[in-house]
């Protein structure tokens, strides 16, 4: 029983002629990687990214600023590229090579390696980055750059979609600005400024951001002076202090999908392809053990990291191997107990064992690192840990199956089945926020849309239809649920932690007795 | 163990099977001629218009029958033995049952239109319907122009489908202003309006008089019964309206009005046989309620009682507030408590409205003439709190305070801008010069 996928519908003569300005404008980021000599990069690069941005935002004013505004999910699962369709698999095709090379390649972009000057594509950038930081340009500048004008230019695009809606329009605005300002302007002139600080973006906390505390970025951040013990402490608070309160009153939304880079991206370049994640119980069960392996993964890999560079001795400074691994696992003791005491009752039993299973893994490795003699803790060798994780968490699972398999598996792959900072502030929004997207009454028809648009798969309807409140980890606030209810049944709330969660048999609307019956038992 | 038997896999029968298995060890088995598994019908919509495929409108995943222990059957039943408590399907089969839950649906309105069985004429309410449209009008070059008959809510959602597809839509719609059976006329006249801003065809006051044939038996043309035009078209949609999908109960001895007739109990006339859901009529209406209530909500929330009776807590249908919600194109509306609209309202029903500027959102607010009290509220455009007005109904506040607490029910999403102080000055201005 399937119904045949119509074709979907010719474009305008508009849309075609945007569609020349943007792929002109990516024709000659093409010709410079072939090699071919453009006089007047700056120029050039300028031509380039002008006619990107241009070519986006013709199409996006011709494909909604001559229709009402309103929901604009018309042929979603029609149209080739956002149907898995051959379209599609070219772009996820193009996708991953692209991050293959970018990540392992870098050579093949045009990198000038041991001194020599950038050619081919790198190269092209290279008056960009003279202006913003007064050195040429890396894989990583380019890369920057053109992340950056994606978001800014689909960001464009994806604020005229949702015009009618202000929560999508602000929440797309402030993506764009921490993308463009943070992670992109900044810490080019601060490297201007004061090049002794190591490239730092400061919304990118640990753990996504997994090489924060290596002993180079560290080393760098004390001896650059104030400015880089600031930014060492606030990396430290940001993770212990700052996201945890943030967390609490608003959920992980403030950072998943106000905030970060990742998210950014996700939410402008990848919107045609979040109906993409499967709504499945059996992707939701991959995803709980996936993102919390990655989180203890890189709790241990961090933890082995620095103890390699601390000092034994703890009168030289009282912050020495033995005292950080007491620490570390005192931190995490505590926070295993008071959620076993306090939230037992919310874990589901694969939690329970899972947590449990967690817990005994890294106590047995501390345990074993006081027993045994080795010097390196938890008998692996830190150094191999780390670019394990750089390679098969920060390299293929962010990078290259994260957005390069953005037109196969949806948008925030990564953010729902990998990203450990995801699993950290999911596991707060889950446990203790006031955090929640609020069902209203018994109004749900169980049409699906919600579900159908949720990005990081939840199955919003089998709530809703409940007359359920949504309180699920991996929630990154998107809002674009309550947005394409036809009904008006979802709302994204801070509210009272008392009845957040709020199972039901019977829907409000129905005989009194009967709901009480039926949900106070 | 009763051996229960469910006619009818949509909401209705549903939730009766998904509380039956959760109050009891009953065995359980859905029969459907129409799909295998149970689908929102209120998606259909969404299917053509490539928001959703139609695995996505499923509720449930298909491993939850099988887990639940809920025994789907694909078959058409063509009678109902009830001596023998007995069904027979199209190909002979014969099921037992020991209780039998009739919850069949409707099937679209057809009124002796000449022309009305010709191709290229359907309604739009089964899965088999979906599949006729995407035949019949797949692209705007096969259908050149579409005709609905019928100004309800089916009827707009079949527009909206067709103008997806940039499909010319002429709606033709018998009362002089959409939908003012039900609705006020402020909001009857933005829906008007509206429906005109998406390039739809909107013929108000216009009758259909026949339907035309081509040398194929194909719809080529409708003619208007008031002005008598011709109007060439490919599809014609009728969506007067719904009935009771019963005729298969004819001769069954159970006692049929337009719908399966009903006590509050949801029973027949006959023993162990029962009625939920669109195809139910009960014999004395609830409240301001239709004995025949075609609505989602409705089937539902009969589900859920009928499971209590059937598993040994016999309880009657009581409903709670009335409350509906629907989308014209793209103004969402909801409904809590009742507001009538001028034709069908008492002379003690009165009501403050408001309208943006804009023309896009509006109130209305059904009150008491003398007493205040009250009654309902139909919001546009902007989105209200179920658990608020149901609580105001039951503790029977009056119209002042309603207006007051406005804010508190809001739902819009956040930072939207809010009209509720604007409401209020118009409601004080209002009553002031009233």
């Amino acid at each position: 029983m399937s119904l045949a996928k119509p074709n979907a519908q010719d474009i305008s003569t508009k849309k075609k002629v945007a569609l020349g300005i943007g792929f002109t404008g990516l024709f000659i980021l093409v010709l410079a990687l072939a090699n071919v000599e453009l006089p007047y990069k700056g120029l050039f690069l300028t031509l380039s990214l002008g006619l990107i941005i241009g070519g986006v935002v013709i199409y996006s004013r011709d494909e909604y600023l001559t229709k009402l505004e309103g929901i604009k999910n018309d042929e979603a699962w029609f149209k080739s590229i956002s149907s898995r369709g051959t379209w599609g698999w070219v772009l996820g095709v193009v996708l991953t090579l692209f991050y293959i090379v970018l990540y392992f390649f870098a050579e093949l972009l045009g990198l000038g390696t041991d001194g020599a000057s950038n050619t081919g594509l790198i190269a092209l950038f290279d008056p960009l980055s003279q202006l913003l930081s007064g050195r040429n340009a890396s894989q990583w500048f380019v890369y920057g750059t053109l992340y950056t004008v994606a978001i800014v230019a689909f960001g464009y695009k994806f604020m005229l979609k949702y015009r009618h809606n202000r929560y999508q329009q602000l929440r797309t605005a402030s993506v764009m600005f921490f993308q463009m300002a943070f992670a992109f302007l900044i810490p080019e002139f601060m490297y201007r400024l004061n090049s002794d600080v190591p490239y730092n973006d400061i919304k990118n906390m640990w753990p996504l951001n997994y090489y924060a505390f290596d002993q180079w970025r560290v080393d760098q951040f004390i001896n650059s002076g104030t400015i880089g013990m600031a930014f060492l402490i606030f990396g430290i608070l940001s993770i212990f202090v700052i996201s945890p309160f943030l967390t609490y009153k608003y959920g992980k939304r403030w950072y998943c999908s106000w905030v970060c880079g990742c998210g950014g991206l996700a939410e402008t370049a990848g919107d045609p392809f979040r109906h993409l994640s499967s709504k499945k119980m059996s992707a939701w069960k991959l995803e709980r053990w996936l993102i919390h392996t990655v989180l203890v993964f890189s709790v241990v890999m961090t933890t082995a990291v620095i103890y390699t560079y601390l000092g034994y001795d703890a009168e030289k400074y009282w912050f020495n191997k033995d005292n950080f691994l007491l620490f570390v696992g005192g931190f995490l003791t505590l926070v295993f107990v008071v959620i076993m005491v306090f939230k037992r009752h919310e874990l589901g039993k694969d939690a329970r064992y899972g947590a449990i299973g967690y817990a005994l893994v890294i106590v047995s490795l501390i345990a074993m690192h006081y027993t045994g003699t080795t010097n390196e803790v938890f008998y692996l060798p830190a150094g191999g840990m780390r670019s394990a994780y750089g390679f098969y968490i920060g390299s293929i699972f962010s990078g290259v199956i994260g957005t390069g398999f953005y037109p196969i598996l949806g948008n925030r792959a990564w953010c729902r089945f990998g990203c450990p900072m995801a699993a950290v502030l999911g596991f707060q929004q889950r446990m203790f926020s006031k955090f929640r997207i609020t069902t209203n009454g018994g109004q749900c028809i169980s049409c699906g849309n919600c579900s159908n648009s949720c990005e990081m798969g939840i199955d919003v309807r089998a709530y809703a239809q409940k007359g359920e409140n949504i309180v699920r980890s991996s929630c990154v606030g998107c809002g674009v649920c309550s947005a394409v209810c036809p009904r008006g049944v979802l709302k994204l709330e801070n509210g009272s932690l008392d009845g957040r969660i709020n199972p039901t048999d019977v829907l409000l609307g129905n005989d009194v007795d009967l709901m009480e019956l039926m949900n106070n038992k | 163990m009763k051996n229960i038997v469910i006619i009818g896999n949509g909401i209705a029968g549903v939730t009766a099977a998904r509380h039956i298995r959760k109050l009891s060890d009953n065995k359980i088995t859905i029969i459907s001629a129409e799909t295998d598994h149970f689908f929102s019908r209120t998606a259909l919509m969404y299917v053509y218009m490539g928001h959703m495929k139609y695995e996505h409108t499923k509720p449930y995943e298909d491993y939850f029958w099988k887990k639940n222990r809920i025994d789907l059957k694909r078959a058409y039943i063509k009678q109902v033995l009830t001596d023998d408590k007995t069904l027979v399907t199209s190909e002979g089969e014969k099921i037992a049952y020991d209780s039998l839950i009739i919850a069949t649906g409707s099937k679209p309105n057809k009124f002796g239109w000449p022309g009305q069985d010709l191709k290229g004429v359907q309604g739009l309410y089964s899965y088999q319907d979906l599949e006729k449209l995407e035949a019949n009008a797949p692209d705007k070059e096969t259908c050149n122009r579409a005709v609905i008959v019928g100004g309800g809510l089916i009827g707009i959602e079949m527009a909206e489908m067709l103008r997806s597809r940039n499909i010319p839509v002429t709606f033709l719609v018998r009362e002089d202003s959409f939908w003012n059976g039900v609705l006020p006329a402020g909001e009857s006249g933005l829906i008007n309006k509206h429906i005109l801003d998406h390039h739809i065809d909107l013929r108000l006051g216009t009758n259909l008089k026949e339907i035309i044939s081509d040398e194929n038996g194909r719809a080529k043309a409708v003619v208007i019964t008031e002005t008598g035009e011709e109007l060439p078209c490919n599809v014609v949609g009728l969506t007067a309206g719904v009935s009771p999908n019963i005729d298969f109960l004819k001769e069954s001895g159970i006692e049929l009005g337009r719908g399966v007739k009903v006590n509050r109990f949801l029973e027949t006339n006959i023993k162990d046989v029962y009625a939920i859901g669109d195809c139910a009529e009960q014999h004395e209406p609830i409240g301001m309620r239709r004995p025949i209530e075609a609505v989602w909500y409705t089937g539902r929330m009969m589900g859920e009682t009928l499971a209590q009776t059937i598993c040994g807590n016999k309880i009657e249908y009581k409903p709670g507030h009335w409350f509906n919600s629907a989308k014209f194109l793209d103004i969402e509306y909801q409904t809590y408590g009742w507001v009538f609209s001028e034709r069908s309202k008492s002379e003690q029903e009165a009501h403050f409205h408001w309208m943006h500027p804009d023309e896009d959102k509006c109130i209305t607010v059904a009150y008491d003439k003398d007493s205040k009290l009250f009654l309902g509220i139909n919001t546009f455009g902007i989105r209200m709190r179920h658990e608020n007005f149901d609580k105001w109904l039951t503790e029977k506040r009056d119209v002042d305070y309603v207006i007051k607490h406005l804010p508190e029910a809001n739902f819009d999403p956040e930072f939207y801008k809010q009209f509720e102080n604007q409401i209020l000055a118009a409601y004080n201005n209002q009553l002031q010069t009233a």
